[in-house]
């Protein structure tokens, strides 16, 4: 491992998730800040960089930075999507790197299950090329992509089903995921159809909830009495926004992310133990792994079959039940350091993976138009 | 089981109150983007072409994303091409909820350019690189968008 540890994961936590009727989308950030502070044995006066990400403001950071009481000298609220958090982590080890600040709390909030919000339509500026013909976003544009996979490749539905199937066996394990009824391939084949060739459960849940996140530097890290994640790379990219400018609609720009994330960690992809890969649906995950050189472009439908992923298999992947099964309040990604984290210390419970020392954390927003890479270790 | 919709929120936001297709197309019509509309109307697929760096641009800009001339004029698409890829839509919404299921593509002109459309066929011969032909479709008034079909 070449990775220099400049910055570390000490402080994790979700808001409630589900349904959270009466609460708000600051509640959950503010409830899911307390406890990741408290898990890193911080107090919010310690925060210095505050980051964010959400369209539930005219400017999130401003508004959350005053609701919580901070007043940050770094501030950031990049929004790409569900990959934004993955994002923020790599931002906020660049900003500890060049002393800017010492202690940043990312976070985010959601309630897009029981207050879906409604708006006067926005100018669509380059999305008036798009919006005329009825896709169904994001889920249409995910479905143009596997349509593709399937043609240059010969991928099937089955073979997305076993991604499906094999995440439900994770969440019947979580006691915090929302759908926790095991669920075969025949299942996924006869739920109806949402946009061809995907089904009803090879799309991500729709919830509310809220996430939080501690990072800080090796100074601050090493006066904690915590389990420290370092955090040892780190790449972002993003190829297009609307689909039909995808520049290859089976391959995503993970390649430059993972690349870039990979090299900064100096390791390679065997010694990852765990993957936290962005599930918002079944085809997501395949053409990630894919991207991310877990296997060749093609190949990404034999590399999960065989229920793979699952609990006992030999590629533990989305070990909280992911988007999926787990939680999906719209833009998933710090959920997926969350439960990184969780699973390098050991604190997974029934579905820990033995002996993970190493994750590898993939957010992907938009219609696959962004992506962001981490890779943690533990001592 | 009950399974939980995969309804995004995005598509509530997006489409809350929204009956026409022209409520969605005419605020959002700019000088760049208006001679394409208005060409549909009088049955031209008009694309960009850069004199500089000799590729054509859709969507329209004013500037090319290819070498940043700003040389960039107007042609006629012979609207000829190809599908790239193609989805059955099942589940819809605002204007569109009602037209389920139908056909939504990107098709791959023979200049080179890449568009969302709608592919008018039978289902079962609708495959991806199958040739199409840009039909206008008058959709509302005075809306007309470029749909293709299966040649
Ligand atoms: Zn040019």
């Amino acid at each position: 491992m070449k990775s220099e540890r400049v910055a570390a994961i000490v402080g994790v936590a979700e808001s409630d998730l589900g349904k959270t009727p009466g609460k708000n989308v600051l509640q959950l950030q503010a409830q899911a800040a307390k406890l990741a502070l408290e898990d890193a044995g911080l107090t919010k006066n310690e925060v210095d960089a505050l980051f964010t990400a959400g369209n539930w403001a005219w400017a999130p950071s401003l508004m959350l930075a005053e609701y919580l009481g901070i007043q940050p000298k770094y501030t950031d609220s990049t929004n790409i999507g569900g990959s934004s958090f993955e994002a923020h982590v790599g931002h906020a080890v660049a900003g500890i790197n060049a002393g800017l600040f010492e202690v940043a709390l990312i976070t985010y909030g959601s309630t897009s299950r029981t207050n879906p919000g409604r708006s006067a339509f926005p100018s669509a500026l380059t999305a008036q090329y798009e919006l005329p013909y009825g896709l169904p976003t994001p889920v249409g544009a995910y479905a143009l992509a596997a349509m593709r996979h399937m043609h240059q490749y010969g991928t099937t539905s089955e073979q997305l089903a076993e991604i499906a199937v094999a995440t439900r066996k994770w969440a019947t394990l979580n006691e915090k995921a929302y759908m926790r009824e095991p669920i075969e391939i025949a299942d996924v084949l006869n739920s109806r159809l949402i946009a061809e060739p995907l089904h009803l459960l090879d799309c991500c849940l729709v919830t509310d909830g809220g996430g939080a996140v501690v990072v800080v530097s090796k100074r601050v890290a090493s006066r904690l009495n915590k389990k420290l994640i370092w955090i040892l790379g780190h790449g972002e990219s993003h190829s297009h926004n609307t689909i039909a400018n995808m520049p290859d609609l089976t391959m995503t720009s993970a390649r430059e992310s993972g690349r870039a994330a990979f090299e900064m960690a100096g390791i390679t992809h065997d010694e990852i133990d765990i993957a936290e890969i962005y599930d918002s649906f079944t085809i997501t995950v395949l053409l990630t792994l894919e991207a991310l050189g877990f296997c060749k472009p093609g190949e990404g439908g034999a590399f999960v079959s065989g229920q793979r992923t699952a609990p006992g298999g030999d590629f533990p992947m989305n070990t909280n039940g992911g988007g999926l099964s787990y939680c999906h309040p719209g833009m998933y990604g710090i959920f997926l350091l969350i439960e990184a984290v969780r699973q390098l210390r050991g604190e997974g419970g029934k579905r820990q993976v033995e002996n993970a020392k190493l994750a590898l954390v993939h957010g992907t927003g938009g219609v696959l138009s962004s992506t962001s890479t981490v890779i943690l270790g533990r001592d | 089981m009950v399974p939980v919709g995969c309804c995004p929120p995005r598509q509530l936001l997006f489409w809350g109150g929204i009956k026409l297709i022209k409520d969605i197309l005419e605020p959002s019509i700019d000088q760049e983007s208006k001679s394409f509309w208005d060409g549909l109307k009088n049955e031209q697929l008009l694309i960009q072409y850069c004199d500089d760096c000799q590729n054509y641009i859709f969507y329209p800009r004013s500037i090319c994303p290819h070498c940043f001339s700003e040389k960039i004029r107007w042609r006629n698409s012979q609207g000829a091409g190809k599908i790239y890829s193609y989805t059955v839509v099942h589940q819809a919404f605002g204007p569109f909820k009602q037209e389920v299921p139908f056909v939504v593509g990107i098709v791959e002109l023979d200049e080179g350019v890449r568009m969302m459309t709608r592919i008018i066929g039978k289902r079962e011969d609708i495959a991806i690189d199958k040739r199409v032909t840009v039909v206008f479709e008058k959709v509302d008034d005075p809306i007309v968008l470029p749909y293709f079909r299966l040649v």
